[in-house]
C-alpha cells in the first residue's frame, strides 16, 4: 500500500488502444514529466539538503540545536499542539452544528469555513490584527505576544478538523443512534459511545494535518507576533532571519528538520487513513483528507 | 439523536461564538476599516503606481505559472492513471512534496539554486538571465507551490471516466491525439478547470517564498501580498487594507468558483462532492429545495 | 473471407485467458461466443478488435493478417456492454464521430447520421445527450455509431448485459433483423445461452480459455461434445455417468425394468411448461419438464412416489460422447 495522501490510482488495464500520443511515446512523455518535476521540485529541495550539510554533520547538528533555533522550535511545537487541541474540540462542534442543525444562512457559513484556507496568509494576519492588534476597537491587543501566535494559528487551521469530520458525520448511519436510544442510551451517552468513536478518525486526521500546517506557517504570523527571538519567533521566522544574516547553512539545517517533520506527518496521516479505518469509512476519510490537503494549500501552505 | 433544546443552543453558542470571534468579526472588521472613510482612499491606494505594478506582477505570475502547471498536470495525470510504470509511485510522492514544504524553505531553495554562489546562479548570469530579485525567480516559486493542484484534481476524474470511451474512439478510427483532444480532454475538463482555479488562487496568495526570492523591491518585484506586507510595515495602513481587501475578494471568488465548479466536476464525472458542497446539498435535500 | 483466429494465446499475470484458441467465422454470418465468466470470450473478441494484444497466434480479417494492425486501422465496429457513449457529445455527435475522423463533409455526415438514426429508430433524438436516453436507446446509438463507418466486422461485447429482461429480448430480435438487412460479419459475446441460441447462426462455446465446441444451436444441443457443453447449452440432469435432458425424462406411474423410483418434491408451473422436482432413492435430485396436458393426465401430487424412465441419455466418460436411447 503506498503511503501518500494522493494515493496511487490503480492503473486501469493499459489497453493497447486509447491514449497513444504519436511521436510522444511513453518514454518521451515520462521523460518530460520527470524533467519538469526534477527541475521544479527535486533540484531546489536537493539544494537545501546539500547546503544543510555543506559545513559537515557537526555544523548541521549545532545549527539545529542552537539556543535560538531550539527556542523557536519549542515555541512552534508547543503553540501548534495547543492550537490543534483547541480546534479539535471546536472543529467537531462546528461540524456537528453544520451537519445536524438547521438555520438560515447555513450554506453561506458552510462555505466560509474554507476561508482560512483560501485567504492569503498575509491577509489573514492583517485581518486578525485589525481586531486583536494595537488599534483594536474592543481594546483586546495581543499583538507581539505568544497569544497572537495561538490566535493566528487557530484561524489558519480552523477548517482542518471541521472538513475531516463533516463527511464522516454526513455518511453516518442514523440507525445506530436510534438503536442506542431504543436501548436506553441518553443523549450524551449516545454521543460519547456511538457517535464520537465513529468521528474519531476524522478528528485524528484533521489534527495531524493541522499540526503539519501549523509547524511551517509564516505569512499570518509575520505581522502580528513581533518576531522577537526567544520570545515570539517561530521556526519559519527563524529560518528567514538566518537567511538574511547570511547563515544559509544554518537556515537549511533547520529547514531540513521542519521538512522532515511535515513529510513524516503527511505519511503518518496517509497510513492512518488506510489502516486505521476500514470499509466505507476508509474511502470517505481518504477522500476527505485529500480534499483538505488540497484546499489547505490555497492561501499559502506550510 | 436529537439533542435537547438547551444542548442544541449550547452547541450553537459555542460554534457561533468561536466562528464569530475568529472568523466573522475579523473579516467584518477589515472590510469596515478599509471603507471607513469611504471609497476614495482605498481606490486611490489601489491605483497608485506601486499598487498597479503589484497587481500587474501578480497577474504575470499567474499567466506564466498556471498554463505550465496545467499542461504538466494533465500530462502527469495521464501518466499516473493510464500507464503502468514502476516510477509512478515515486512521481506521486514528489508531487505531494510542495504541500509539505514551508514557503520560506521554498524561497531558500531557489535562493540556493540561483543566487550568485548557487548551483545555476553564475550560469544564468552569463546568459544574461536574472532569476532572483526579478520575476523569473518569483514564477519559479509560484510553480513550485502550486504544482500539485491540477494533477491531483485531474487524476480522480480521469480514473472515474474509465478507458472505454477512449477504446471506442480507437475502434472508430481515431488516433492518439484525436482521442485525447476530442474524447479525453472534454471528459475531464471540469476536473482540470477545478485544478486551475485552485492553482490560480495559490499563486495569487503566495507570500513566504516570493518574499525571499524577490527582495521585495517596490515597483519592481512586489506582488500583491508583498505590497500589503510592506505597506503595513511602513504604516501606510489604507494601502495595506485596500490591497488586503482585493486579495480577500479574490479569495471569496475562489470559494464561489470552487462551490460551483465542484458541483460541475461531480456531475460530469460521477465522482463524490467535496465536503463543503456535500454538506450544503444534503441540507438542501432535507428542505426539499 | 470472414474472420479467422489461429492458435491464440493470451495471459494476464497468472491467468491464462486464451489457451490455443482457433475459430472460423464465415463472411456475413452472425456468430455468438458463448461461455461463463472468465471463459475468455471477451478477451477473444477484444483481440479480434485489436483492443488486446495476443501473446501468440494470428488474427485474419477478410483474408488479411491483422495481428499487428492497431485497432484504429482494423475497421471493426465495436459495441461495449456499458455503451461507452461519449457523454459530452449529443447523439448526433456520437454517431458522426467516426465520419468526422475520416474527414467527411458536413452535408454527407448529416445524411449518413440521420440515415443510421432512422435505421436504429432513434430519429428525432439526435440533439439529446446520452444521459437523457434509456439504456436500450443508448445501446442502439452505440450500434449506429459503430455502423456509421461501414466496418468490415461488427463486434458486440455482451451488448444487452446491462439492460432489463424485456428490453434485452426486444433488442435481440432487432439485432437479428438488422443483421438480415446488412449482412455484416457479426460476432457477439454472451453468457446467456438462450440469447445465443435465439440470435446466432453459429455458436462457439468457450470455457477456461478454450473452445469446447462450435456449431449451430441444434448441433450443440443434440450432439454436445462433452459434459460442459451439454450442461451449458440447455438443461441437464445427471444420473451417475449419464446425462438426461429434463424433457427426455418420462414420468410413469408403474415401474418396469428401466425405471427408477422417485419422490415428487415440488411442482412448479412456469407458464406452459411445468417443472417437477424429484428425489431418487439414493438422494440424487433431478427434475423433469412436462407440459400441462401431461401433468394433468398423470395427476401428480407432491409427496407421491412415481417412476422415471430416462429417454435419450448421453455419457462422456470414455472421452467420446455416447448416446444411448433408453
Amino acid at each position: 500500500m503506498d503511503a501518500h495522501p494522493a494515493s496511487i490510482p490503480p492503473v486501469q488495464a493499459a489497453p493497447r488502444a486509447g491514449i497513444r500520443l504519436p511521436g510522444v511515446g511513453a518514454g518521451l512523455g515520462r521523460g518530460m514529466v520527470v524533467l519538469y518535476l526534477s527541475l521544479m521540485v527535486l533540484l531546489p529541495l536537493a539544494a537545501v539538503v546539500d547546503e544543510s550539510l555543506s559545513k559537515g554533520l557537526d555544523a548541521f547538528w549545532s545549527s539545529v540545536t542552537g539556543d535560538q533555533a531550539m527556542a523557536a522550535l519549542k515555541l512552534t511545537v508547543v503553540c501548534s499542539l495547543i492550537v490543534v487541541a483547541i480546534n479539535a474540540v471546536f472543529g467537531t462542534i462546528i461540524a456537528w452544528v453544520l451537519v445536524r442543525d438547521e438555520f438560515p444562512g447555513k450554506a453561506a457559513v458552510n462555505a466560509l469555513i474554507d476561508l482560512p484556507f483560501a485567504l492569503p496568509t498575509i491577509v489573514a494576519g492583517l485581518t486578525l490584527l485589525t481586531l486583536y492588534g494595537a488599534k483594536s476597537p474592543i481594546g483586546l491587543d495581543v499583538a507581539g505576544t505568544r497569544v497572537a501566535i495561538v490566535v493566528a494559528l487557530c484561524f489558519i487551521t480552523l477548517p482542518f478538523v471541521v472538513r475531516s469530520v463533516q463527511p464522516l458525520l454526513i455518511e453516518m448511519d442514523r440507525e445506530m443512534e436510534e438503536a442506542a436510544t431504543s436501548l436506553g442510551s441518553g443523549g450524551f451517552t449516545t454521543f460519547r459511545r456511538i457517535i464520537f468513536p465513529n468521528l474519531l478518525p476524522g478528528v485524528v486526521a484533521g489534527v495531524m494535518l493541522a499540526f503539519a500546517r501549523a509547524l511551517g506557517e509564516y505569512g499570518s504570523l509575520i505581522l502580528i507576533t513581533g518576531n522577537i527571538p526567544f520570545e515570539t519567533e517561530v521556526s519559519s521566522v527563524f529560518i528567514r532571519s538566518q537567511i538574511e544574516s547570511g547563515n544559509t547553512a544554518g537556515a537549511s539545517a533547520v529547514s531540513v528538520v521542519l521538512l522532515a517533520l511535515s513529510v513524516v506527518m503527511l505519511i503518518a496521516v496517509s497510513l492512518f487513513a488506510h489502516s486505521g479505518t476500514h470499509g466505507e469509512k476508509r474511502g470517505i476519510l481518504v477522500r476527505a483528507i485529500n480534499r483538505v490537503i488540497s484546499r489547505s494549500q490555497l492561501g499559502g501552505g506550510s | 439523536m436529537t439533542p435537547t433544546a438547551p444542548a442544541k443552543w449550547g452547541l450553537r453558542g459555542l460554534a457561533f461564538g468561536y466562528l464569530g470571534l475568529l472568523l466573522l468579526a475579523p473579516v467584518g472588521m477589515i472590510f469596515y476599516k478599509t471603507f471607513e472613510h469611504g471609497l476614495g482612499p482605498p481606490v486611490d491606494a489601489m491605483t497608485s503606481p506601486e499598487a498597479l505594478h503589484a497587481i500587474q506582477l501578480t497577474l504575470l505570475m499567474v499567466a506564466v505559472a498556471v498554463p505550465l502547471n496545467t499542461i504538466f498536470g494533465v500530462g502527469c495525470a495521464l501518466l499516473l492513471v493510464r500507464r503502468r510504470w514502476w516510477g509512478n509511485s515515486i512521481v506521486d510522492g514528489i508531487i505531494n512534496l510542495p504541500f509539505a514544504v514551508s514557503p520560506i524553505v521554498v524561497g531558500l531553495s531557489l535562493y540556493l539554486l540561483y543566487g550568485n554562489t548557487g548551483w545555476f546562479g553564475p550560469t544564468m548570469a552569463e546568459w544574461g538571465i536574472q532569476v532572483l530579485f526579478s520575476w523569473p525567480g518569483m514564477v519559479l516559486a509560484s510553480i513550485f507551490v502550486s504544482l500539485p493542484f491540477v494533477v491531483r484534481e485531474t487524476v480522480p476524474v480521469l480514473q472515474e471516466i474509465g478507458t472505454e470511451q477512449e477504446q471506442a474512439a480507437s475502434t472508430l478510427g481515431a488516433n492518439g491525439w484525436q482521442t485525447f483532444w476530442r474524447i479525453t480532454l472534454p471528459a475531464i475538463r471540469w476536473g482540470v478547470a477545478y485544478g486551475v482555479v485552485l492553482t490560480v488562487a495559490r499563486v495569487l496568495g503566495e507570500f513566504g517564498a516570493v518574499t525571499i526570492v524577490s527582495g521585495s523591491i517596490s515597483g519592481e518585484t512586489e506582488t500583491m501580498p508583498l505590497f500589503v506586507a510592506k505597506a503595513f510595515e511602513q504604516f501606510q495602513e489604507e494601502a495595506a487594507y485596500a490591497g488586503a481587501i482585493v486579495l480577500a475578494l479574490l479569495a471569496l471568488t475562489t470559494l464561489l468558483l470552487m462551490s460551483v465548479g465542484g458541483r460541475k466536476a461531480k456531475a460530469s464525472s460521477g465522482g463524490s462532492l467535496p465536503a463543503a458542497e456535500l454538506a450544503v446539498s444534503t441540507s438542501n435535500t432535507k428542505e426539499g429545495s | 473471407m470472414g474472420i479467422a483466429v489461429e492458435g491464440a494465446f493470451k495471459r494476464f499475470g497468472d491467468f491464462q485467458a486464451l489457451d490455443d484458441v482457433s475459430i472460423d467465422v464465415p463472411d456475413g454470418s452472425l456468430t455468438a461466443l458463448l461461455g461463463p465468466s472468465g471463459s475468455g470470450k471477451s478477451t477473444l473478441l477484444r483481440a479480434i478488435a485489436g483492443l488486446e494484444d495476443l501473446d501468440a497466434g494470428q488474427v485474419v480479417i477478410n483474408g488479411q493478417d491483422a495481428t499487428t494492425t492497431p485497432a484504429q486501422k482494423r475497421e471493426v465496429g465495436f459495441v461495449f456492454q456499458h455503451y461507452a457513449a461519449f457523454k459530452h457529445m449529443t447523439v448526433f455527435g456520437n454517431v458522426a464521430f467516426g465520419l468526422k475522423i475520416r474527414k467527411w463533409k458536413r452535408p454527407e455526415i448529416s445524411d449518413r447520421v440521420h440515415e443510421l438514426l432512422r435505421l436504429v429508430q432513434l430519429d428525432g433524438l439526435a440533439e439529446r445527450y446520452p444521459d437523457q436516453l434509456s439504456g436500450g436507446q443508448r445501446q442502439r446509438m452505440a450500434l449506429a455509431r459503430a455502423l456509421a463507418v461501414e466496418p468490415q466486422v461488427l463486434l458486440l461485447d455482451e451488448p444487452f448485459g446491462a439492460l432489463d429482461a424485456k428490453v434485452r429480448k426486444d433488442l435481440r430480435t432487432w439485432l437479428r433483423r438488422l443483421h438480415d438487412e446488412m449482412h455484416v460479419t457479426t460476432i457477439f459475446v454472451t453468457h446467456d445461452q438462450e440469447e445465443a441460441m435465439d440470435v446466432a447462426e453459429q455458436l462457439v462455446v468457450m470455457n477456461e480459455g478454450r473452445v469446447e465446441q462450435s456449431g449451430t444451436a441444434g448441433d450443440l444441443y443434440e450432439h454436445p461434445a462433452n459434459e460442459f457443453v451439454m450442461s451449458f447449452v440447455g438443461e441437464v440432469n445427471r444420473l451417475g455417468d449419464h446425462f438426461v435432458r429434463p424433457h427426455d425424462m418420462d414420468v410413469v406411474l408403474d415401474p418396469d425394468e428401466r425405471t427408477e423410483e422417485a419422490l415428487v418434491q415440488r411442482i412448479v408451473a412456469l407458464g406452459f411448461e411445468i417443472r417437477v422436482e424429484f428425489t431418487l432413492g439414493d438422494g440424487t435430485e433431478v427434475w423433469a419438464q412436462l407440459t400441462r396436458p401431461e401433468l394433468q393426465k398423470l395427476e401428480l401430487r407432491e409427496g407421491q412416489i412415481v417412476y422415471l424412465r430416462p429417454g435419450q441419455t448421453k455419457s462422456f466418460s470414455s472421452g467420446e460422447a455416447v448416446s444411448a436411447a433408453a
